[in-house]
């Protein structure tokens, strides 16, 4: 999996940056979507930590991203942000850990129906007992905005502004956490044990561990979109936990493209844009969603990203040449 | 039939009506719109998936109502704008948001599925749009999540429950079991059986419940012989009424412990249960047979209009359209006169085919609770479980 | 706990678990012979029972949904196996994934479109509309009993065609050595096509014998899927025989679970496949564990 070049990354700045100005040129109703659709690129962002980077293909992210939206239910309401991300993050790194670790023991498609059934117990788990409310789900109210003693009120009015900036800025500095993470020695055993296992294991590594760690900052960093997402909604159900928007966020990954991590951004994006046309030009938005799922794994494996690569590849042959090496 | 048949909108239009409605929200607000303008309705109903066949008839008899009054509410035009919510919770919020935000829907009917209901709920207290719910019985809209803009003119998950709880006790039963799916539906009703047998004189001995929306009863059915018991209610609702039903009787419990529930066991359901449902007792707001001229009057014109017959949710669409109709009259169309707007609503007496009813403090139909027993395919009204019921609001307070 | 309480329970069990036992089945041997994972085996589960609801309702004799579920189940499956699946056997598994996550959504939308959004309850058979008393208080439906009589049927007929035929146990090699099945010149191709088709037919069959079980409702494979994921990791993947006792354990731990310990019921099974993960990671009959 590769990190955006220098062209990439300006790129995406520019879009973060039209992105940041949308309350000024969009209506109230896209500013909205488009916080949607940043929370929902920061959920497949940290899916491709598994897929993308380490091979790892699970159906049952999605509960770690609904237990860090549940985490904004169970906290005391009125505690500040500051206090309930890395709370979210925690309580969903803790669900990960015992999940990973018995997920683990299997590999390939084991692994996939593995994580499947955890996911759903974990989604059982909200919808049929009352520990989340139950199946209606629960309103919760939004952690308040204060840092140091500083309160930030804010009015109903901006309130859609404030949020589109926070998740914003919540992305962007998961992305640029991951891209570094990338970089160092985690990361470099992630790729190795995705190309093969075998080898990196003869080469010393201790590879169930590496893997369990990934399992657990992918389940943590799905906890932060899952609290931003309560954040955004002010609203959870245990349909945040369930194996569809799992299999959604690997559906924004093959969108966006497996072999680079600014894949996910791009494919939540289209995801999200295509739910929407989908309904504005039919009432059979899984005829839409299926087709396009279709031609996406038949013409288009390597994605959107994969497009970009094949622009890019001709004009800069030496970098983009090592990363097409890797599947 | 997608839309209202005095504005009709075509689907294509109401996009280029959703284009409309983006560009001008860059501009601000103009007074003017409130006057003259037609009033934007959203109908947030399911009209696909599981529960297609009861939007319909909640959006149908809405408009009937609508027309009845020349399409007008309050001296201005009303256009609907109908929006399908699929039963799916997970777009609940989202799918309200294109209502609000994208078709600036200035009130709100819906919905069905009581967690779709939610995010209504949540945009009627985060927003101020008025909202009638107009079948989702969750208590909890009209408890401690009740708010000046939130109304319902169906039911509270309690109510129908409480009277056929009341009525089985005061016919003598003592012992009896609640036989349910366990979430938030089925347990409210548990809790109004369980108190209104109390009332009458007996007590629930056992809850058997069963994750939503399995089917597998066999585990729970082979419990209740042992039990010795007088007999048993339950809330079940469309195909997994049919199914409870059906193997209650297959498993020879029909004839030693009597079966009864909330109305929604039978409701819809009858053809399809058969012979195994004949002699059912069960309690609702609305029942066949139920005779004064306000129904009589109703059903005819639901008929001609629809071409299928009237039913409990068609009459709570209608009841729907009456009392926004009631509010929007005494504001003259002024939708924006939130607090004259809502006590108006609150202070309605409204003439329902199930008889009048006016609303509890926290905005609950207090209504009649009738009997009824399924004979040859109708539930006929056999008398009244509870008289004028109100759901008790614990926990409401209004701000 | 009464006797006959716990009698009535266990039967219920039994009849849960081998209806389990032909959708697992299905399942691991596409697992175990061409190694792709389908979503959307639920689904297929589903489309039986709609036809079966479809055929009763068009002719009113749920007999003829049998042999009709067995037989397009057989054709349906031959179809995808050739214009889809066969693509798919050497791609990773996230492309497998959305591929049948995709048909789920298609399958759905076609539901929709032909038959409607109804939950729609099928009457049994009226020759088989009757109970039998199984203890002095509870009766058992007839058609419960033939349900459990077919499914184990099915049962015995798979493993005598497994082990018994020449096709059988060519099956047998692929599931067990893939990389066997060319060496040992068989024609890889045709043994795909039929394992696929069996498959997707006993997924249909499923649905068919289940309609007026469980009536017919949309996502109804769902629960289904979920369920059999369970059972192959619980039984081992690409064996028959641990599908077979897999899914009886589990259909029998699910209704005792939700009978005796309610509350915890939805949880039983889960909290059974964690324990077989940590005992015996590729499940209790994988070859060679």
């Amino acid at each position: 999996m590769i990190v955006a070049s220098r062209a990439g990354h300006a790129a995406l700045a520019l879009a973060a940056l039209a992105v940041a100005l949308m309350p000024l040129w969009a209506s109230g109703y896209h500013v909205q979507l488009a916080s949607t659709a940043l929370v929902a690129a920061m959920f497949a962002l940290s899916l491709q930590l598994l897929v993308g980077a380490a091979g790892m293909v699970s159906l049952g992210h999605a509960a770690f991203f609904g237990i860090g939206a549940y985490a904004v239910h169970l906290l005391p309401a009125g505690l500040s942000i500051l206090f309930t991300l890395p709370a979210s993050a925690l309580l969903a790194a803790a669900a990960a850990l015992p999940v990973g670790a018995l997920s683990l023991r299997t590999r390939g498609f084991f692994f996939l129906m593995t994580t499947l059934a955890f996911g759903q117990m974990l989604f059982f788990l909200f919808h049929d007992t009352p520990l989340g409310g139950g199946k209606d789900g629960v309103f919760v109210s939004r952690p308040a905005l204060e840092a140091f003693g500083f309160a930030f009120e804010v009015p109903r009015r901006s309130r859609p502004t404030v949020l589109l900036l926070l998740n914003l800025g919540v992305l962007a500095a998961m992305y640029a956490g991951l891209a570094a993470l990338m970089g160092t020695l985690f990361g470099h055993a992630l790729r190795g044990i995705r190309e093969n296992e075998d080898r990196m294991r003869a080469l010393g590594y201790d590879t169930r561990r590496v893997k369990l760690a990934a399992f657990v900052l992918a389940g943590a960093l799905a906890g932060v979109a899952g609290h931003m997402s309560a954040m955004t909604e002010a609203f959870v159900n245990p349909e945040l936990l369930g194996w569809h928007r799992s299999a959604e966020g690997l559906l924004m990954i093959l969108l966006g493209g497996l072999g680079a991590l600014h894949g996910p951004i791009l494919g939540a994006a289209a995801f999200v844009g295509l739910g929407e046309a989908a309904t504005l030009l039919t009432e059979r938005r899984r005829l839409v969603e299926g087709l396009v799922i279709l031609a996406v794994v038949l013409v288009l494996p390597r994605g959107l990203a994969g497009l970009r690569l094949g622009l890019l590849r001709r004009r800069e042959p030496a970098p983009v040449a090592a990363a097409a090496a890797e599947p | 039939m997608r839309d209202s048949a005095n504005t009709p909108v075509p689907r294509r239009g109401l996009v280029a009506l959703a284009g409309a409605a983006v560009l001008a929200e860059a501009l601000p607000p103009r007074p003017a719109l409130a006057q003259g303008g037609p009033l934007r309705v959203g109908l947030m109903l399911p009209f696909s998936g599981t529960f297609a066949a009861l939007g319909e008839n909640i959006a149908a008899a809405f408009e009937m109502h609508l027309a009845e009054r020349g399409g007008r509410m309050g001296g201005r035009p009303v256009q609907i704008i109908r929006l399908d919510d699929e039963s799916n919770p997970a777009n609940a919020v989202q799918n309200v948001n294109r209502l609000v935000s994208r078709d600036r829907a200035e009130a709100l009917v819906g919905t069905v599925h009581s967690g779709v209901v939610m995010a209504l709920v949540q945009a009627a207290r985060e927003r101020g749009v008025p909202l009638i719910i107009p079948n989702a019985g969750n208590v909890a809209a009209t408890r401690e999540l009740c708010s000046p803009t939130v109304f319902r003119t169906s039911f509270s998950n309690w109510q129908p429950a409480y009277g056929m709880g009341l009525a089985l006790g005061k016919q003598g039963a003592k012992r009896a079991a609640w036989v349910t799916w366990d979430y938030a539906a089925g347990n409210e009703a548990g809790e109004g059986f369980r108190q209104g047998l109390a009332a009458g004189g007996g007590e629930v001995v056992r809850e058997l419940k069963l994750p939503f929306p399995e089917t597998n009863f066999q585990p729970l059915l082979a419990q209740i012989p042992g039990l010795s018991l007088d007999a048993v209610g339950s809330f079940f609702a469309g195909g997994g009424a049919v199914q409870f039903v059906r193997e209650y009787a297959a498993a020879g419990l029909k004839e030693r412990v009597p079966l009864c529930g909330s109305g929604f066991l039978t409701e819809g359901t009858l053809q399809a249960q058969g012979a195994a449902a004949e002699g059912i007792r069960t309690a609702l707001h609305y029942g066949d047979g139920l005779d004064n001229p306000k129904n009589t009057a109703f059903r005819r014109a639901f008929r001609e209009r629809a071409n299928r017959d009237a039913d409990v949710y068609a009459v709570q669409g209608y009841d729907a359209a009456q009392l926004l109709g009631i509010g929007l009259d005494a504001v003259r169309g002024d939708i924006s006169a939130e607090k004259e707007l809502t006590r108006a609503m609150r202070g309605a007496r409204v003439d329902s085919p199930r008889g009048a009813f006016t609303l509890s403090p926290s905005h609950n139909p207090v209504q009649n609770i009738y009997l009824r027993e399924a004979r040859s395919g109708e539930n006929r009204v056999v008398g009244v479980a509870a008289e004028a019921l109100a759901d008790p609001g614990t926990g409401c307070r209004m701000s | 706990m009464d006797v006959s309480g716990l009698l009535a329970q266990v039967l219920n069990g039994l009849q849960y678990g081998l209806l389990l036992f032909l959708i697992s089945s299905g399942l691991t041997l596409v697992f175990g012979v061409m190694g792709v994972i389908n979503l959307a085996h639920g689904s297929l589960f589903m489309i039986g029972a709609y036809a079966a609801f479809a055929i009763t309702r068009l002719t009113g004799a749920l007999w003829l949904a049998l042999p009709a579920a067995v037989a397009g189940g057989l054709l349906f499956g031959a179809l995808l196996e050739r214009v889809l699946f066969r693509r798919f056997y050497r791609r990773e598994h996230l492309d497998q994934v959305l591929l049948t996550f995709a048909l789920i959504l298609l399958f759905e939308e076609a539901r929709s479109a032909l038959l409607g959004n109804d939950f729609h309850s099928v009457p049994a058979p009226a020759v088989l509309d009757f109970s039998v008393p199984v203890t002095a208080a509870f009766s058992y439906s007839a058609y419960r009993l033939a349900v459990l009589a077919v499914c184990l049927l099915v049962a015995v007929l798979m493993f005598l065609g497994i082990e018994r035929t020449r096709l059988g146990s060519a099956v047998r090699a692929a599931a067990e050595k893939p990389e066997m099945v060319e060496l040992l010149g068989l024609d890889a191709r045709r043994i795909h096509m039929v394992v696929f088709a069996v498959g997707t037919a006993l997924a249909m069959l499923a649905g068919a014998l289940a309609a007026p079980l469980q009536s017919v409702y949309p996502n109804m494979g769902d629960g289904f899927l979920i369920v059999s994921f369970v059972v192959v990791v619980v039984g081992g993947v690409g064996s028959v025989a641990g599908a077979f006792w897999g899914a009886l354990l589990i259909g029998l731990v699910d209704t005792l679970g939700k009978a005796y310990v309610p509350g915890a019921a939805g949880l039983a099974v889960y909290v059974l496949m964690a324990a077989v993960l940590l005992w015996r990671p590729g499940g209790l009959f994988a070859r060679g564990a």
